[in-house]
């Protein structure tokens, strides 16, 4: 029976002991030398673990007494973590080791991260959640203030350290409330306990639980974090935050919502819907205000998880069909986007400010149409992808009978469309500038940036074949 | 070969058009006349060899969604024969004619290429027209209806550095649009009720639409009645029909060339083609052929009157051609279709050759077109002389009266048309009309002659001095209508205006014996015409036109009172008279009468005031609405609005945002207090309370 159980999650435990394995044998030998082939190695073993999670597993199973869950949800989330976390290490690699940044801690922490972002969600019980959220948490402030001599970079680490544990605070009461009005840790006897409605502690428990995860996707009230965090730490860190993280954060929402209180969808329906137009608006406004792309970004992806909010507001299986399309088109674009922010360079040292990118078309304009296609996509501007991603969202959301969520957002996508258009504008028709970038040739970077854009454009044929993956994962998760 | 005739202008549009830069100006030119020719003597061929029978050439599947099923195809029957030899050689003529005339234009500076573009547009608009007569279902035909408008426009407007000729193409563009959109409601209306656009469909439901009734707007209608009105408000816009006339004498500020082609011979008898077309329809919707009679009386009345005194020797030809139009809708009304297309092909004839030999004259005068400048031009410009005679001859009738066909073009199809008009209005309004219209009409046809060819010179000296003789690329053009003019009336009299079997013969259509009862009521209301022997027995849709068999008109025409046959010859000769006395004998008269008769001068010179009234009522409030929208609508509430949201309430929420990103972490937590404080009220008021 047991190995049954550490048979349904070996990938964890592989990546796990390969993470310690691998710490000590660098703390042993040659230390920091070692980070530049860990790098690799990791992002190797992400790479292979998500080829075989996505093509070995099938069906459901659970284990630990239905603690862990392995279904095509938990698959297709696990299998965008993995593949994104390789992107972004396989993009840091040479922007760490330039600035002396690369530890061999790096691509581990990331690793152990990871592990915890698998568990989040495959979690079938509260307490999983929690060990895997936590395992996520605790890597994360570490690599956030990874640039210890930085004060930007440590202000960051611990502010992100303070607001997370207020957050897993509230997730606990959460937690506890739930256990004690419910009588269980696990989800599928919460969803008994509610079969006959919700109590007022357990929709308060509940209340408390969705703060933790609206922390964990940086969705508003529970935001404020995110532009700092992402301004101070290095930029690949950021990419990082911005991609594997919001999909394990938005997997594990969508999994206790539905598989823990799906019963009882109009009781959290509200409350997603607020969540998703207040980030949808203050990330839309806030972004006008800002001259620093890595801020910019982080109200992007605030304003991005609104939207995939949306599409779990509507409490359908269609809705969590069109959050995850949403969520791995977003990725996708975000990959592209941060390859570009990483390799913004003058005279060697990185640069995040807006206006750098003055005329930038005139220097190089294959990568500044790279970014005007990813721009236009995050704008969701047809027929890009993004916009794509959108339309699924809104539709689900019409069809769940939000029409006035859908309306909202409509609304606020035409404010964010001005923040994205107005870097196009500084690339295209801007001041000219002596100062120009560097026009540094990484060819990783160079790579991911012109991928994501031709998926971008190619992949509105038939989004690569993620729509019915996608609606195998929801019908798994929400029925 | 119908397939080649139809496309050869098409091709020499799209070579001149787009391929001149390739093989040169000139070349692009003969191309397009080239062709153009030889579409005019296939044309001849069709017509000649055509036996009657009516044929389907299927060219291309073109909609299918629902039950609309439509192909492409052309229907060939003597009417569609008929305006194909008008059209192309018309058309043939006015592209070997417009060398001369385009050969150096005033309104281009030296050196700029604008001869490909006008042979392109008039091929362009040669391919549209053909389109139109060819068409087998009505949206084929609605194709060629807008095609020509579009060829029209930019021909007006082909002077396009003249504001006047682009204010011009753009009225005749907006004026047609509103008989346009008459003509799309009458096809809607086809639609609704017979499921099917295809001419044949439609006439064989024609008996069916006069049993029917439809609800449009406020009323209970006939369907027949209803969409012959709809349709003939199209053909009033094509065919400057009065309330929709105001744009033919502005198109006059196009090039003579296209005057003559599109605005006498071919376009704007686009309207009487469609009333004959549509024959089995108006045969059963006598509503609405009374409204023609009327509405057509009435333009070929109040346009003889406009041209009585206008002084631009374009317009003159202009409202004379909206009267002759008037004339055709008269017959086309009254059910003698097939005078109408008479009277259409020998129109063309002559009044394609007044606008050439027109253009000939201010050609000549160096683009002096005010006929008070003219005078005693018969001897420098011969030979446009003796052109604009002989068309002033057929255009006023003149001929041998009581013979019926010994005479110019005019004479016999005029004839033809006042006699009609006599047995189908009861001697009544239309025939009184005419006549009127028909003295008018000699009058400022013989005013237009001796004002321009007689008299001592006028105006510049130095103009008159250098006045010269046309080359011959714009003679011969005048010399081939003139044919037409002086013979097409003789030679198709039997054919158009024949006995009920000839003419129902040629049009390809079986003709039968009329029941007793009807021959008893032909002899009752007019003794004279008791030897009724033949009616038409087709079905509608069968042949070319459709004359039911109670409809005896054409019949009638033949045995009106001598007084009637003589009236229009009698209104000639004192029209004739009338010019000579005011405008050879006593040239001082016209200028006294119109002190003498100011109000009324003033009203004819203003062209009735339509202009002045339309701008009252339809143009500046349509402005003025337009401005409203513009300035309050658009500017203040939506540009002010975007602008305001844009530009102050959002930039404001940014900057709120940016304040409450303090940077302090307590600031954070506050506000995630806030957010868990607000959410738990709403969920303690709303949800969990049961």
């Amino acid at each position: 029976m047991i190995s049954a159980d550490l048979n349904t999650i070996l990938p964890e435990i592989i990546l796990a002991v390969y993470s310690m394995a691998a710490l000590l044998l660098a703390v042993y030998t040659t230390k920091d030398k070692m980070a530049g082939l860990l790098t690799w190695v990791t992002a190797a073993l992400f790479l292979a673990l998500a080829l075989w999670i996505g093509f070995a597993g099938q069906g459901t199973t659970t284990a630990f007494g239905g603690m862990i869950v392995d279904d095509a949800y938990a698959r297709f989330a696990k299998v965008v973590i993995l593949a994104s976390a390789a992107a972004v290490l396989i993009m840091s690699e040479s922007y760490m080791a330039r600035r002396d940044l690369l530890r061999f801690e790096y691509p581990l922490l990331i690793a152990l991260a990871v592990v915890g972002m698998m568990v989040m969600v495959a979690a079938g019980d509260l307490m999983a959640l929690y060990m895997g959220l936590e395992l996520q948490s605790l890597a994360l402030y570490v690599v956030a203030s990874l640039r210890r001599d930085s004060a930007k970079s440590t202000e960051a680490g611990l502010k992100y350290f303070v607001l997370g544990a207020l957050s897993s605070g509230l997730l606990l009461y959460g937690a506890s409330l739930t256990y004690g009005y419910a009588g269980t840790t696990l989800f599928s006897g919460i969803i008994e306990a509610t079969s006959d409605g919700v109590s007022l502690g357990l929709l308060f428990g509940l209340v408390f639980l969705m703060a933790g995860f609206a922390f964990k996707v940086s969705a508003a009230p529970f935001h404020m974090w995110t532009p700092d965090v992402y301004e101070g730490a290095p930029t690949p860190v950021t990419a990082f935050f911005a991609t594997a993280p919001k999909m394990a954060a938005m997997g594990l929402f969508a999994r206790v919502v539905h598989d823990a209180f799906g019963g009882s969808v109009g009781d959290w329906q509200q409350i997603v819907a607020f969540l998703s137009v207040a980030s949808m608006f203050i990330g839309g406004i806030a972004a006008i205000g800002q001259t620093d792309i890595k801020r910019l970004m982080a109200y992007s992806s605030i304003a991005h998880m609104g939207f995939a909010l949306m599409g779990l507001a509507a409490g359908t299986a269609f809705g969590v069909q069109a959050m995850l399309i949403y969520m791995a088109i977003y990725i996708a674009m975000n990959v592209g986007t941060f390859a570009f922010i990483i390799s913004m360079e003058k005279d060697g040292r990185p640069v995040t400010d807006i206006a750098s990118l003055n005329m930038y078309s005139k220097a190089e304009p294959g990568k500044a149409l790279a970014m005007l296609v990813l721009l236009f996509s995050l704008a969701g501007v047809p027929p890009m992808l993004g916009f794509f991603g959108k339309f699924y969202v809104l539709r689900a959301a019409v069809e769940g009978g939000l029409i006035w969520l859908a309306i909202a957002g409509v609304v606020a996508s035409v404010i964010g469309a001005f923040y994205y258009l107005r870097i196009v504008y500084y690339m295209y028709f801007g001041k000219d500038q002596d100062e120009a970038l560097d026009r540094n040739g990484s060819p990783v970077l160079w790579t991911f940036l012109m991928g994501s854009a031709v998926v971008m454009l190619v992949g509105v044929v038939n989004l690569f074949g993620v729509e019915p993956i996608a609606e195998a994962a929801a019908l798994a998760l929400a029925n | 070969m119908e397939t080649i005739l139809l496309f050869a202008p098409l091709v020499g549009a799209i070579i001149a058009g787009f391929g001149w830069k390739m093989i040169g100006e000139h070349a692009a030119q003969w191309v397009a006349t080239g062709l153009l020719f030889l579409s005019a003597l296939l044309s001849w061929i069709v017509f000649l060899t055509f036996d009657g029978t009516t044929e389907h050439v299927e060219i291309l599947r073109w909609i299918q969604s629902g039950t609309l099923d439509t192909s492409w195809g052309i229907r060939m029957d003597r009417l569609t024969a008929i305006m194909l030899i008008v059209i192309t050689t018309v058309s043939a003529l006015v592209h070997l004619y417009s060398f001369g005339y385009m050969a150096h234009d005033e309104n281009f500076k030296e050196g700029e290429h604008y001869k490909a573009r006008f042979f392109a547009y008039l091929s362009f608009f040669t391919f549209a027209m053909l389109m139109l007569v060819t068409a087998d279902n009505l949206v084929q035909m609605f194709f060629g209806w807008e095609g020509v408008g579009v060829a029209s426009y930019l021909l007006i407007g082909f002077y396009y550095k003249k504001p006047t000729a682009n204010a011009a193409a753009i009225k005749a563009f907006v004026v047609n649009r509103v008989g346009d959109f008459g003509f799309a409601l009458g096809i809607f209306a086809i639609f609704f009720l017979v499921d099917s656009i295809k001419l044949d469909d439609v006439f064989a439901a024609a008996p069916e639409l006069a049993q029917t009734q439809i609800t449009f707007l406020w009323a209970e209608w006939n369907a027949a009645n209803l969409i012959g009105i709809l349709l003939f408000i199209g053909a009033m816009g094509k065919s400057a029909q009065l309330i929709l006339h105001t744009w033919l004498p502005d198109a006059m500020e196009g090039p003579t060339p296209v005057s003559a082609l599109i605005h006498a011979a071919t376009m704007v008898t686009a309207g009487v083609f469609l009333v004959c077309r549509m024959s089995p329809i108006y045969e059963f919707a006598p509503d609405a052929q009374s409204f023609i009679v009327f509405l057509g009386a009435t333009t070929a009345f109040f346009a003889a009157t406009v041209g009585l005194v206008q002084n631009d020797i374009k317009r003159v030809i202009a409202y004379s051609t909206c009267s002759q139009l008037g004339y055709m809708f008269v017959a086309a009304g009254v059910g003698v279709y097939s005078v109408a297309m008479f009277h259409l092909l020998t129109h063309a004839f002559f009044k394609a050759m007044l606008f050439l030999g027109a253009g000939s004259v201010i050609h000549g005068m160096h683009h002096e077109q005010d006929m008070r400048n003219y005078g005693g031009l018969r001897h420098k410009l011969p030979k446009t002389f003796w052109a604009m005679m002989i068309g002033t001859l057929a255009i006023t009738g003149v001929g041998i009266p009581l013979t019926g066909w010994i005479g110019f073009a005019g004479f016999a199809s005029k004839d033809a048309v006042i006699e009609s008009a006599y047995v189908g209005s009861a001697g009544g309004y239309a025939f009184w009309l005419l006549v009127v219209a028909a003295l008018f009409t000699s009058f400022y046809s013989w005013r237009l002659m001796f004002m321009t060819f007689w008299g001592k010179p006028r105006g510049d000296k130095h103009t008159h001095e250098h006045a010269h003789e046309s080359p011959n690329v714009m003679l011969i053009p005048l010399g081939v209508l003139a044919i037409g003019a002086i013979f097409a009336g003789a030679v198709w009299y039997s054919s158009f205006f024949g006995k009920t079997n000839e003419v129902v013969k040629f049009f390809g259509g079986k003709y039968g014996e009329p029941t007793a009862e009807l021959v008893e009521a032909v002899a009752e209301r007019s003794p004279k015409a008791s030897e009724l022997h033949y009616v038409m027995e087709s079905a509608p849709g069968e042949a070319g036109i459709y004359i039911a068999p109670e409809n005896t008109v054409l019949h009638e025409a033949h045995y009106v009172p001598t007084w009637v046959k003589l009236s229009p010859f009698i209104a000639m000769l004192i029209g004739l008279a009338t010019a000579y006395q005011m405008y050879i004998r006593r040239p001082d008269l016209p200028a006294k009468l119109a002190e003498n008769q100011r109000p009324l001068y003033l009203f004819l010179l203003n062209k009735w005031y339509f202009d002045e009234l339309y701008d009252l009522v339809f143009v500046r409030p349509a402005k003025s609405i337009g401005r409203f929208l513009w300035k309050r609508g658009d500017g203040n509430v939506i540009d002010g609005g975007i602008n305001g949201l844009a530009l102050g309430i959002v930039p404001f929420f940014t900057r709120l945002a940016g304040r409450w990103q303090s940077g302090y972490v307590f600031t954070y937590a506050f506000a995630m207090v806030i957010g868990i404080a607000l959410i738990l009220t709403y969920v303690t008021i709303t949800g969990g309370v049961e």
